[in-house]
């Protein structure tokens, strides 16, 4: 990570997970082959923080991006860090894709449950009942559809070898976290295929709530929805992929 | 060098391979499917080089502008419809002047339009296309020969300017067969850019971005990019002119259109009409010295496209008021004949009382 001061807030979840995957790129030593892209959303600004060559990219097309990059210089480690805006909603079909294809990525995917950086409006994974700028009565399913679920989705996909979702409201969960975001990068290092870690996160500004309540709310409501846990781990069984 | 018969499409391919693209991203659509069928082919064979189908053309360009970010020759091509999807990434390629060849095979238009020729295109690549303040170099060929040669050329100043370069054909070219000769050989070593992302190695870490946050750095930015353009404006116009020393009648035509205008121009001289061709190369920087040039000689002007005029508007700000410019324009994908547009030009020429002048 670069000495500089975060523009998140208080206690907004990007920063841990920042934090998280700064670590597993200096202890796995990849910062002289990482190549990162950040989603168009509060982590925009991401290559302000990572002290690895970063390229900013449209709003949803990160792993379209990641791809070209990726298969030009297979030798680079590639990664996208992004939103639940910009990887399930806008992007959501060069995900699946990149994801079918088995692109050797690795996805770092925070699930925050609404857009931040817009100012609080509906997401794809925006819980049914929850308030959002753009559903002041609570998402309606009849209405608005109910919240994806993004990794079970890839899941169904013979290209994804590693899928988990975790989080980073307590202290054990960030732990988790970290030990996933390693193994996700692992799964690229061995060539083995696509690799995503989804990490639910609180916004707290947008959700109006304080920050540990926001972490409160992620136990009580968001698990629920979006159960932790490994979703996918094939790569113990594809040790031979080409 | 032998010449080998090929349609303008594969012969697009070839030139792209031996000119060191290094990657190809393509979404089907007709009439340029033949250049991604020649990709997919051919491309892999070579060591380090990629081939895919994207799953759209959203997708295409943008992995066209991550395997330009990390430095490499690459390439994308496509028709109108799937243009219109691709100006979102050559917006974003302009901003990071990040180099790219983007091959418009041009139809029928708007919307989905028809599989045939067409030239309505002009505007969206002269003009931008995407959102921002920007330009691309636009290179309209005319023969299959031409293709081969404009697209090593669009590959060498996409490097040279750090900018997205349009090939922009149409059916017609794309899918016609000529024979062509290839002037160079692929070379060994893919050339790698830089500055690229291809991690650190050591160096401090890199950034390229698009979102500024104060807007007098992007004013800079905007700034920079208008100085680029200008010096390519001074470099790179490139036209061709066929008989206009003595011509009375100057037929302004590009691509498809400046083929069969030829034609037409042939016939005129042939039964005694001193008509003469310009032929735009590059669209954008559109030849307006060129054009200007001429009016020492004629007041004369005949714009033909396949389209409703939209180069026309560039011979109109060229010649500022001065001359009588007509125009023929067939949009929609019909392909006037030679001897139509022939008609057009004799019609054109007792008129304005050409053949009555000495
Ligand atoms: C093509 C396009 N459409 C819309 C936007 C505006 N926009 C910026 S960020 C964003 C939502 C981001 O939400 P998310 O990915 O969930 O990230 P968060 O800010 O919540 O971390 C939107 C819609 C844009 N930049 N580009
Ligand atoms: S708006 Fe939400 S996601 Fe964005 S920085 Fe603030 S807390 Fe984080």
């Amino acid at each position: 990570m670069k000495p500089v001061q975060f523009h998140y807030c208080a206690g907004c979840g990007h920063s841990i997970a920042h934090r998280l995957v700064g670590e597993v790129i200096d202890e796995m030593n990849l910062r002289d082959i990482a190549v990162g892209i950040p989603g168009v959303g509060c982590c925009v600004f991401a290559y302000n923080y990572f002290d690895v060559d970063m390229a900013e990219v449209a709003h949803g097309r990160g792993m379209a991006v990641a791809t070209g990059m990726k298969r030009v210089n297979p030798e680079a480690i590639v990664f996208t860090y992004q939103g639940d805006g910009d990887l399930c909603a806008i992007g959501i079909a060069e995900t699946i894709h990149a994801a079918n294809r088995g692109e050797n990525l690795t996805t770092i995917f925070i699930n925050n449950a609404i857009y931040g950086m817009t100012g609080g409006q509906m997401a794809p994974t925006t819980l049914l009942s929850q308030k959002t700028t753009t559903t002041p009565l609570g998402r309606n399913a009849a209405k608005e559809g109910s919240p994806i679920k993004m990794s079970e989705m890839l899941a169904l996909l013979d290209g994804t070898v590693y899928l988990e979702r975790t989080a980073v409201n307590s202290p054990a969960n960030i732990r988790k976290t970290k030990k996933a975001i390693r193994k996700a990068f692992q799964a690229q290092i061995d060539g083995l295929g696509f690799s995503m870690v989804e990490v639910l996160s609180p916004c707290p500004t947008n959700w109006k709530m304080e920050p540990l309540d926001s972490w409160k709310w992620i136990d009580k409501e968001m698990v629920k929805v979006f159960p932790l846990g490994v979703i996918k781990d094939t790569t113990g069984k594809k040790e031979d992929a080409d | 060098m032998t010449k080998v018969l090929m349609d303008g499409n594969s012969a697009i391919g070839e030139a792209a391979i031996r000119a060191g693209c290094a990657s190809y991203f393509g979404y089907p659509i007709t009439p340029q499917n033949e250049l991604t069928e020649y990709m997919a082919t051919n491309l892999p064979k070579r060591k380090g080089c990629t081939f895919i189908q994207a799953e759209s053309e959203l997708s295409a360009i943008n992995m066209v502008y991550g395997a330009s970010l990390a430095g490499v020759r690459t390439m994308t091509s496509s028709s109108s419809p799937g243009i219109s999807l691709k100006q979102e990434g050559i917006s974003y390629l302009a901003a990071c002047e990040l180099p790219a060849v983007i091959v418009n095979m041009s139809r029928g238009g708007p919307g989905l339009g028809s599989i045939a020729p067409s030239q309505s295109d002009y505007f969206q690549a002269t003009r931008g296309g995407g959102h921002g303040d920007y330009r691309t170099i636009v290179l309209a060929p005319s023969s299959v020969q031409e293709l081969a040669d404009l697209t090593h050329r669009a590959f060498d100043l996409a490097d040279k300017y750090k900018i997205p370069v349009i090939i922009l054909g149409d059916g017609m070219v794309g899918q016609m067969k000529e024979p062509v000769e290839f002037k160079h050989e692929a070379p060994v070593e893919l050339p790698i850019r830089s500055p690229a992302l291809r991690g650190a190695q050591g160096r401090p870490s890199r950034i390229i971005k698009v979102l500024t946050s104060k807007p007098v750095e992007l004013e800079e930015l905007n700034w920079s990019l208008f100085r680029r353009y200008q010096l390519i404006k001074k470099n790179e116009t490139t036209s061709e002119t066929f008989l206009t020393e003595d011509a009375k009648l100057v037929v302004v035509a590009f691509g498809s259109s400046a083929r069969i205008a030829k034609g037409a121009v042939k016939r005129a001289r042939e039964s005694g009409l001193k008509v003469g061709l310009l032929r735009p190369i590059t669209l954008w920087p559109f030849p307006s010295e060129a054009v200007q040039a001429l009016i020492h000689q004629t007041n004369h002007f005949l714009v033909f496209e396949m389209n409703m005029g939209q180069m026309l508007e560039d011979v109109q700000l060229a010649l500022a008021g001065k001359g009588e410019i007509s125009f023929y324009g067939r949009p929609g994908g019909v392909i006037p004949t030679p001897d139509e547009v022939f008609r057009v030009i004799n019609r054109l020429y007792y008129q304005k009382g050409l053949r009555a002048e000495k």
